[in-house]
């Protein structure tokens, strides 16, 4: 049942995408994300719908996995859809009671709808192709000049490497004790929501309290491995930006320079 | 005797249409007599505990159906949930399930769940802590100030107190001392004696399974790979080694004889049985 979250997960594989550096697919996914801001009119979003059709193809992750991460933030799309639909000043269409649906408006909602799919897809695509310790590395390699600032760049990519990595464990064992809660005839589906919140203390109890034994066992298996943080701490896999990630990046500036030179003309 | 639990044509795959995909249990069909106990035995990842929470409705088959006393338990609603209360599933290491803050409420949360009078609870917990040989005078006490094994024993007694028709152990003696398996499963042996419910026991051990089963059922790769009696199963050593079991230590004793040119039955699994043979041998008389 939890299992079938796909949020944040990775589908291992072996294509030009899932080969990239990961500092290149983060690059990549922050200059889509600006991109997707400065797009103005229909011609743009279709230049950034290619980009990111081109780049799921390459994957060859299954665009049904894409959508289907998408479905969580149905109802935050639809609301933000509605409302602009109704408050957007412009030549009106439609108007009913309070509610006017102007044609400004209509444009609005389709290219915001079109935009956080865009936006939430795209960031999928990184998180489908990159393994998360990829990514963790990934992200201290690019934060390193904060170092200077004698800001935690390596504490920080630690947390969260730990905690992405007991997010699968956490699910499976939220999983078991739910199994297992069940199977003593609770029960998470009928009664109102005082009722269905009384409900959850038979998962949530357990949960915690093999989380925290779980942090301290790692906690004593990490010093018993002497570590003492990031300083003089190598990697087994180094991160190295090779002919495809400067042609990836390359291919990222001419997108976002393109957008910028579209939202010019107004296009 | 008649089936209580039939299983028929069973399937179950893993994450349908993901990379991940994956047929844990492949066209099971078997049944389960009323008061039997029942020996599951099979590698790590060969589809034993996917099997068992079929047994009581938590996962609903992909292909097949599971039938409890004739019954389809997927008929409806109620019938899913009676089914859960029907067959008793002691998970692995139910001692991480314990939420309460006491012992008594814990046991008592499955009663509770089934909707019983408090007079009725207090009875089904005092007895399930008895079964499994613990004192009342932990009742009271935080599940969490326990000690592992005694955690594990208020765990199947939160089962036990269910009452249920047929109890499904999901290698109740993992990660408990020699001295802790044994008693608890004289403890389990016991229970089935004098409440005659039918017993499932998952276990990686043969000799423990040896001892108590009736009959094995021997899984690889998600298929039924053999049913019998422990003689049945024991006789095909060869081939419980090649999908990565081993057979009972005296079995093995025994093989080894016959290797000799010693003439015993190899398919011997109990010490009481190797002894009469060993007498027999010796001297002739059966019954020393």
């Amino acid at each position: 049942m939890l299992k079938d979250i796909t949020l944040g997960q990775y589908f291992p594989g072996d294509t030009v995408i899932h080969r990239l550096d990961p500092r290149t697919k983060l690059l990549m996914v922050i200059i889509y994300i600006v991109a997707l801001f400065l797009c103005k009119w229909f011609v743009s979003y279709a230049v950034a719908l290619l980009f990111l059709v081109t780049a799921v193809a390459l994957s060859k992750i299954r665009p049904k996995a894409l959508f289907k991460g998408l479905k969580p933030l149905l109802i935050i799309i639809i609301f933000t859809a509605v409302l602009n639909l109704f408050y957007t000043d412009g030549t009106v269409l439609v108007k009913f009671w309070i509610f006017q649906i102007t044609r400004e408006g209509i444009i609005n909602a389709v290219f915001l709808v079109l935009r956080i799919m865009l936006l939430v897809m795209g960031t999928f695509l990184l998180t489908y192709t990159t393994s998360p310790i990829a990514l963790t590395d990934g992200l201290e390699s690019l934060l390193s000049p904060l170092k200077k600032l004698h800001f935690p760049v390596h504490e920080l990519a630690m947390m969260m490497s730990i905690a992405l990595r007991f997010i699968p464990t956490l699910i499976e064992e939220t999983d078991k004790i739910i199994s297992a809660q069940k199977a003593r005839g609770a029960d998470f589906e009928t009664g109102n929501i005082f009722r269905r919140a009384k409900a959850l203390i038979p998962i949530l109890v357990p949960l915690f309290v093999s989380a925290f034994r779980r942090a301290d066992e790692l906690a004593t298996a990490m010093e018993c491995r002497c570590y003492h943080g990031g300083k003089g701490r190598t990697k087994l896999k180094q991160l190295r930006y090779r002919r495809r990630d400067v042609l990836t990046l390359l291919l990222g500036a001419a997108l976002l320079s393109g957008v910028i030179v579209m939202r010019h003309f107004g296009l | 005797m008649s089936a209580i639990i039939e299983v028929q044509n069973l399937c179950h795959t893993y994450s349908v249409g993901t990379p991940f995909e994956h047929a844990a249990v492949k066209h099971i069909s078997f049944s389960v007599e009323k008061g039997e106990f029942l020996g599951l035995i099979g590698h790590t990842g060969s589809g034993k505990s996917t099997l068992i929470q079929h047994l009581n409705g938590l996962l609903k088959p992909t292909e097949g159906d599971i039938l409890l006393g004739g019954e389809s338990i997927w008929k409806d609603k109620e019938t899913t949930r009676a089914a859960r209360f029907r067959v008793g599933l002691v998970f692995q290491y139910p001692e991480y399930q314990l939420f309460e803050e006491t012992v008594y409420k814990d046991v008592a949360f499955g009663p509770k769940n089934m909707g019983l009078k408090e007079e009725e609870i207090r009875d089904r917990v005092l007895r399930a802590i008895g079964f499994v040989g613990l004192d009342a005078s932990v009742l009271d006490k935080s599940p969490f100030d326990l000690s592992g094994g005694q955690k594990r024993r208020v765990a199947i007694a939160g089962v036990i107190a269910m009452e249920p028709e047929i109890v499904i152990f999901d290698e109740p003696t993992a990660g408990l001392d020699p001295a802790g398996c044994a008693s608890l499963l004289e403890n389990i042996r016991a229970y089935q004696a004098s409440t005659q419910a039918t017993v499932i026991m998952v276990s990686h051990s043969m000799d423990e399974v040896a001892a108590l089963a009736d009959r094995l059922l021997v899984m690889n790769e998600g298929s039924v790979e053999m049913l019998g009696t422990p003689k049945e199963v024991f006789s095909h050593a060869e081939r419980l080694c090649e999908i990565g079991l081993a057979v009972p230590q005296i079995t093995s004793l025994f093989l080894r004889l016959r290797e000799l040119g010693i003439p015993v039955d190899p398919a011997t699994y109990t010490v009481a049985d190797a002894l009469r043979q060993l007498l027999l041998l010796k001297g002739g008389k059966a019954d020393a």
